[in-house]
């Protein structure tokens, strides 16, 4: 459930302040303690993290349909993809939503972050824009599904008032993933403009107050002290937005089935098609290898621009 | 809104200094111009937050026949608690499709009875089961101590998709497809989040309250409950707190191994409420009665803790 990780940096280095240098105290009673102590979580890890990834890899090289014995066909599920105009769409359409719903939602969580440090720190604010993301995905799709209704949500209403032509949101192939897109802004906006507040907060002032006397005005300031100190924590903020939004499944489940046509079906509701509509269940694992393998380059290489970026600051 | 500012002199030229008193009205008022800009916009992004939540409460006070008939009133149409009381089946069949309900039931009360019943569990062993863990990584010395937890940091890069599948399978071999240990079983014992966190904060007891505890002939169960556990007290809500948020939203899990109706959550409900369409039209008010009062909980929990929760976004208690 990464979903609520709260920026979490793998701080290994940190993990021992006690240091090995530390008088050894009773090592053999505590070694019997933290055994008692892990014992739950190891339980949890190795059933339902360790054990279901070796799983998920190894039904990837089998054939399976939930009845019958898994039968092993080697490469063929992956060889199968590449000429799977399906698998390939949904990336596509995964990639599109990735594109408008990252770019957009950093936009605005930056500005809503540089207003929160500039303007008003109160708390108030605060969690009035963070409350969507406390909201359900279900809750908010059903509710942006009514809002956005080609007939007679909201705003529609408005833009028909304004003498325009409706806008079918969900219904037609062209709007369907810039809406879902725009739906996942609103409930992550405030969530992400609090990540990147949190890394405001670490700007010393005193930069601020040097810009002011030097004269530099607040448009200046943003750009010469705020963006490129904030690189690595909006590095950081990337790498949690983005594997996230590549897992989109909620939104699209409750409103469009990954209609019109095949216009939505991103790959994690390609997956759950795969697997439990289709039975296919084989191919659905290897496509959720694939899924995986994307998600740990993108992590990857951003974790990598970030420490790029920390020499930077240094 | 360059226009205010008639007379702006390069600041970064040579007379800055003596420059400055001559400059100074005119820097104040862009600056006013620039807060009143920069509150608007703030305000602009509160109201854009705050308006679909007013909406669904408009609606869902609203009579679902009658709602076509005027798509923009910004007050309710033809008020009515109606949809509260077909949504909590407090209204007849025949009351229900007189207001566009499609008067099957909704079992509103056993899905929230459900998700409640599911998200204690599910945070409950988490917070319990992840200090623990949490307190055998900060606390004690054992061989192999870091590159375990090393290997439990790695569980947060797995996206959930790809162990659910090989897990769904887990659940249905050990029989326990739709059942209420289906759902909280994967995230009982664990999640690496949990653990990650606590862990964070466990290092910044000083060990000195510990050790005094130790001189006191205190064993390491006994230093856990009686020294740690109450001085972390603050993390281990917080982490309640966010755990449940995210065990009452959870949506793909439930649907994948609990869709049957005895153990049904809000989220997988809500999601078949919406796919009842009766007559073409679905039930907006009644649809948004629900939703409403699915998300009233955690609303609710949210006002009490706002601060705290708003404060543990971030990177400062992790770092």
């Amino acid at each position: 459930m990464p979903v609520t990780t709260t920026a979490s940096p793998p701080s290994a280095a940190s993990s021992a302040p006690s240091g090995p240098a530390r008088t050894e105290r009773k090592p053999s009673r505590d070694t019997a303690a933290a055994l008692g102590f892990i014992a739950p979580a190891l339980l949890g890890f190795v059933a339902f993290y360790f054990w279901p990834t070796l799983r998920g890899l190894w039904f990837s090289f089998q054939e399976y349909d939930f009845f019958d014995r898994p039968r092993f066909v080697g490469l063929d599920n992956y060889s199968r993809m590449l000429g799977d105009e399906t698998f390939w769409n949904a990336m596509q359409v995964t990639l599109q939503y990735v594109a408008i719903n990252i770019v957009v939602q950093t936009v605005l969580a930056v500005l809503i972050a540089v207003l929160l440090q500039r303007v008003t720190r109160s708390v108030f604010v605060r969690s009035v824009v963070v409350l969507p993301f406390l909201i359900s995905n279900v809750v908010v799709a059903l509710l942006f599904y009514w809002m956005l209704d080609a007939q007679i949500g909201i705003v529609n209403a408005a833009i028909t008032g304004l003498g325009l032509d409706a806008i079918p949101f969900f219904g037609e192939q062209d709007w369907v993933v810039p809406t879902i897109a725009l739906v996942n802004v609103w409930r992550h906006m405030g969530y992400t403009a609090l990540l990147v507040f949190a890394g405001l907060m670490t700007i010393p002032e005193g930069l601020y107050e040097a810009g002011r006397v030097d004269g530099a005005s607040e448009w200046r300031m943003f750009w010469s002290i705020t963006l490129p100190l904030l690189r690595p924590v909006l590095a950081l903020v990337l790498v949690i937005t983005v594997t996230g939004s590549f897992q989109v499944f909620d939104t699209v489940a409750v409103t469009t089935s990954g209609g019109p046509g095949d216009a939505s079906r991103v790959i994690q509701y390609y997956i759950f098609d795969l697997a439990f509509q289709r039975l296919e269940f084989g191919y659905a694992a290897a496509v959720s290898v694939v899924l995986f393998a994307i998600l740990a380059v993108v992590a990857f290489v951003q974790l990598r621009l970030t420490r790029a970026n920390e020499s930077d600051l240094a | 809104m360059s226009v205010q500012t008639p007379v702006e002199p390069a600041a970064a030229g040579p007379t800055r200094a003596t420059a400055a008193p001559v400059q100074k009205a005119p820097k104040d008022r862009r600056a006013g111009i620039g807060r009143v800009v920069a509150w608007a916009t703030l305000v602009l992004i509160m109201l854009v937050t705050l308006f679909p939540f007013y909406w669904m409460l408009r609606t869902a006070l609203s009579n679902g026949t009658q709602l076509a008939t005027d798509p923009s009133s910004p007050l309710p149409v033809g008020f009515t608690f109606g949809a509260f009381e077909r949504v909590l089946g407090l209204s007849t069949t025949a009351e229900a499709q007189a207001q566009g309900g499609s008067g099957a039931a909704i079992d509103f009360w056993l899905y929230l009875l459900n998700s409640l019943l599911v998200a204690t569990l599910i945070t409950a062993g988490q917070v319990f089961f992840g200090a623990m863990a949490a307190y055998a990584f900060a606390r004690l010395r054992w061989p192999g101590r870091d590159a375990v937890f090393f290997v439990f940091l790695t569980a947060l890069m797995v996206p959930p998709i790809f162990t659910q599948l090989p897990n769904f399978l887990l659940m249905r071999d050990l029989g326990l497809l739709n059942t209420y240990a289906a759902i909280v079983l994967p995230f009982f014992f664990m999640t690496p989040f949990a653990v990650f966190f606590l862990r964070q904060f466990f290092l910044g007891i000083p060990r000195e309250v510990e050790e005094a505890a130790v001189l006191d002939g205190a064993g390491t169960v006994r230093r856990f409950f009686r020294v740690i556990a109450p001085m972390a007290s603050g993390p281990l809500i917080t982490l309640a707190i966010l755990q449940y948020i995210q065990a009452w939203n959870e949506y793909f899990w439930p649907l994948l191994v609990a869709s049957d109706r005895s153990v049904r959550v809000l989220t997988v409900g809500l999601g078949i409420f919406r796919s009842q369409t009766p007559q073409g039209t679905p039930d907006w008010a009644g649809l948004m009665a629900a939703t409403l009062m699915a998300a009233l909980p955690i609303v609710v929990l949210f006002a009490v803790f706002s601060r705290r929760i708003v404060d543990s976004i971030g990177f400062s208690g992790i770092k």
